[in-house]
């Protein structure tokens, strides 16, 4: 039982960042019916962007407290990652709003390519480890907790409950509801459709970028391929909650989680990829439209 | 309340003040972009701590080129292309385009007088000039050559045009001929061209073939059915590893294997159609996907069968036709049979004409089955899968074998790749191979064989190219090595392209049924399908 909860909470904090990942994918999916294929490096470079402000707050300062830092960090990633997001968006994207589906899922894969490589050029190809920034644990009848597992979740909570806020209670949360509707009518009702779709981008960089910053702080370690695999397990997050339902991405998420960390610990951790990929297809299989997805109605 | 209207905002700005402010707001987005990545650099010191370390002259140059360039581009360049339009609508003629100007009879004179002045000195220039500029010189004697192709391309483009089949295939056939022949005739020796003509066969040739192979078996899956597949490259893994394991482990000959392994991937393509049947669009993408991840994961993880991520070595070269080897060890090896001098060249050439035949395979099949009604269902599935369901086509059968067939090719394209090597492992079927694929299906402009073709020569044949970009170093310095950027430059390549052309190189379809006349349509009218 210990065994199992302690895995549970493994579970939730792999999934916590996986479902942070989820509503970028999920969000633009909504909006524009488009895969952001990049939206995976995009977190790598959040990541990579909080960890060269660790080092430059490493080399200014002689010591700074852990929870200035790890707030600095959060922010400095968040603003200059949507940054990237929306230039790409506005680069690679906009132009290609209205032309054939696959036109913009081509330029997203050559973003993605052109991002992890960016980073490789100008990075270097290694790995990045940086110290341990938190390393308390605490033990409660037998299970441990750390305290980055505890700031993981805690820091996801947050943003969900003003993430939602966002979405449910402000006019620009109705602005982006009502684009993913229907963009032509939004449009007519005087909703600048441009600007709502770069918002969404900004919000899904800034979610990315905080679960890179806690990716590095978990991990204490990235590099310029670090974007694929969490990229690709956001996405199928995404799908199995249904894609383009908010809950739904966060629910997939920490399915994900799930099943990784309680195939890791009771079968073996080689196939737990596997794992994870085989059980999308099957609830697929079941429910096309992922768990939480309206099911698409054809007009004829 | 009376509306004012301020003078001053009814004036439109000139392009030049345009320009600055567009230029000002590009080298402020680029500063911000780049101020991490470009002007830091983080490394590791004696201690294998992370340091950073700062870069601020390449940062600054980065932004103020930036900035630049967008002035350039909304101030001058905006403006040409406008009155280029404007100056056409005033004169009525057709515009004095552009290549009219760049192709012109006295500058193709002075290219070939270059181009063989140089040829014929090649020799001694370091001599003359020094090694240094010779390097420049051999540059510039590239640019002339590819000056008089592209000018001879040019003066006879209407004739290209109208049998570019025929001509394409004419090329491809006589290209490694082509390649020992210029080469021997440079060196002076034979065996000298052969062994020149090694890397242009290989790096060249055939894998910009395999690629023209997996682009065209895939666009049966997305080009022609309209089922978005994200992971092709399983199927591609499927036959190399069905070719690669049973060759060595049973020593069979690639000539059964080859249609076993094609046989095996369509299997596998059935069995992941099954599942998948019902779902559409996306998230057809993402379990197509999956399988691909899948199957390279079960690769790098059953290590008793396929050795794990080492791979497997030694795989068994193609023979020909049972009747020659390429071993040197061998007694029926090529050279001791026809009595000719030993090379490594034969056995690539061999291969670039076989995997050629497999491709004109591909094409063939393809072409014949666009017009069965197979291939018709395919494209009505395409269209509008509703209506086809209406029409009484059974859509599961039809779905099924777009899969199986598209799968098909690539586990042939698989067992060439895994001959061609001589070793497998997971590495060469990472997620990026699908997705450059599916990019070369989509940049063709989708459907079309011919714009296929084109787009895997630009693409992997202008990274390959990028390898060759030696004298860039002589820019640079002895440390810039241009291979670093090969995979940044080929993500740009497909978005720049993508948003140049989004209908794909070869924008019209050559309808399968027609009334009377054979008319090309705009591929604005065809559909990408929704899975």
């Amino acid at each position: 039982m210990q065994y199992f909860v302690q895995q549970l909470i493994n579970g939730l904090t792999l999934g916590s960042i996986y479902g942070l990942i989820a509503i970028g994918y999920t969000m633009v999916y909504g909006i524009i019916g488009m895969i952001n294929f990049a939206h995976g490096d995009i977190f790598m470079v959040g990541a990579f962007t909080a960890l060269i402000v660790f080092l430059v707050l490493g080399a200014l300062f002689y010591s700074v407290p852990v929870v200035i830092a790890l707030l600095v960090m959060m922010i400095v990633a968040m603003l200059l990652t949507s940054l990237y997001n929306w230039t790409i968006e506005k680069v690679a994207y906009r132009p290609l709003r209205g032309s054939f589906r696959l036109a913009p899922l081509i330029t997203a894969i050559g973003m993605s390519i052109a991002l992890s490589n960016f980073v490789q050029v100008t990075q270097g190809p290694r790995n990045k480890p940086i110290p341990p920034m938190v390393s308390q644990v605490y033990n409660i009848n037998g299970i441990s907790v750390s305290l980055k597992q505890i700031i993981i979740v805690l820091v996801t909570a947050a943003l969900l409950a003003l993430f939602w806020y966002l979405v449910n209670r402000t006019s620009l949360g109705r602005a982006q509801r009502a684009c993913e509707q229907d963009r032509k009518m939004a449009a007519l009702l005087g909703i600048d459709v441009d600007r709502t779709i770069s918002i969404t981008f900004i919000m899904g960089a800034a979610l990315a970028a905080v679960a890179g910053t806690l990716f590095l702080m978990y991990y204490g370690v990235i590099a310029f391929s670090d974007g694929f695999t969490p990229g690709v397990k956001a996405f199928t997050a995404a799908v199995l909650g249904g894609i383009g339902s908010l809950p739904g991405a966060v629910l997939g998420g920490l399915m994900i989680g799930f099943i990784e960390s309680m195939w890791s610990a009771y079968f073996s951790i080689d196939y737990k990829d596997v794992a994870a990929f085989s059980i999308l297809a099957i609830v697929l299989i079941f429910l096309p439209s992922g768990i939480l997805g309206r099911p698409e109605v054809e007009k004829v | 309340m009376a509306v004012t209207v301020s003078p001053e905002s009814d004036v439109v700005a000139s392009p030049v003040q345009r320009g600055l402010k567009e230029g000002f707001y590009a080298g402020a987005i680029s500063l911000g972009l780049f101020v991490l990545f470009i002007g830091l650099k983080t490394g590791q010191n004696i201690s294998n701590e992370l340091v950073v370390t700062t870069r601020w002259g390449l940062l600054a140059g980065v932004v103020v080129a930036t900035a630049v360039g967008r002035f350039l581009y909304v101030a001058y360049g905006q403006p040409f292309m406008a009155n280029q339009k404007i100056a056409d609508v005033a004169t009525g003629l057709l515009p004095g385009s552009v290549a009219s100007r760049f192709f012109q009879v006295p500058w193709f004179i002075a290219a070939v007088i270059a181009a063989v002045l140089l040829f014929v000195f090649n020799n001694s220039l370091a001599g003359w000039v020094g090694a240094e500029p010779a390097g420049y010189l051999q540059f510039l004697r590239a640019l002339a050559i590819i000056y008089v192709l592209a000018s001879v391309i040019y003066y006879f483009r209407a004739f290209i045009h109208a049998n570019f089949t025929k001509l394409g295939i004419a090329a491809l056939v006589l290209y490694p001929i082509l390649v020992v022949a210029v080469l021997s005739l440079n060196a002076w020796s034979i065996a000298g061209g052969l062994q020149g003509s090694l890397k242009w066969v290989d790096n060249f040739g055939i894998q910009i073939l395999i690629y023209v192979m997996l682009a065209w078996g895939l666009n049966i899956v997305v080009g022609l059915a309209g089922l978005l597949d994200l992971g092709y490259v399983a199927f591609y893994a499927l036959g190399a590893y069905a070719y690669a394991l049973l060759a060595t482990h049973f020593g069979l000959s690639f000539w059964i294997l080859l249609p076993a392994a094609g046989a095996m991937a369509a299997l596998w393509g059935v069995l992941l159609g099954f599942p998948v049947l019902r779902l559409r669009g996306d998230y057809l993408a993402i379990v197509t996907l999956a399988f691909g991840e899948i199957i390279r994961l079960v690769l790098i993880n059953w290590r008793e069968v396929t050795n794990g991520s080492a791979g497997i070595s030694g795989i068994p070269k193609v023979s020909f036709f049972g009747l020659m080897s390429f071993n040197v060890s061998d007694s029926n090896y090529i050279a001791k049979v026809l009595h000719i001098a030993q090379s490594g060249a034969y056995y690539k050439i061999f291969l670039y004409y076989l995997i050629l035949g497999l491709c004109l395979l591909t094409a063939f099949v393809t072409i014949r089955l666009r017009r069965l009604p197979v291939g018709r269902a395919w494209e009505a599935l395409r269209e509008d899968e509703i209506a086809c369901r209406s029409l009484g086509i059974n859509t599961t059968t039809t779905k099924l074998t777009a899969f199986a067939t598209g799968a098909m090719f690539g586990g042939f394209a698989g067992s060439f790749f895994a001959a061609r090597q001589g070793f497998v492992s997971p590495e060469s079927f990472v997620f990026l191979e699908s997705a450059i694929i599916l990019a070369i299906v989509v940049l063709g402009g989708m459907g079309s064989l011919v714009g296929i073709a084109v787009a895997a020569m630009v693409m992997i044949g202008g990274t390959e190219a990028l390898r060759e970009l030696d004298f860039l170093k002589q820019i640079f310095g002895p440390d810039f090595t241009p291979e670093l950027y090969r995979m940044l430059l080929f993500g740009m390549a497909m978005v720049i392209v993508m948003l140049w052309k989004p209908r794909g190189f070869v924008g019209s379809r050559e309808p399968t049924a027609f009334l009377k006349e054979r008319r090309a349509v705009s591929s604005s009218f065809t559909k990408e399908g929704h899975g």
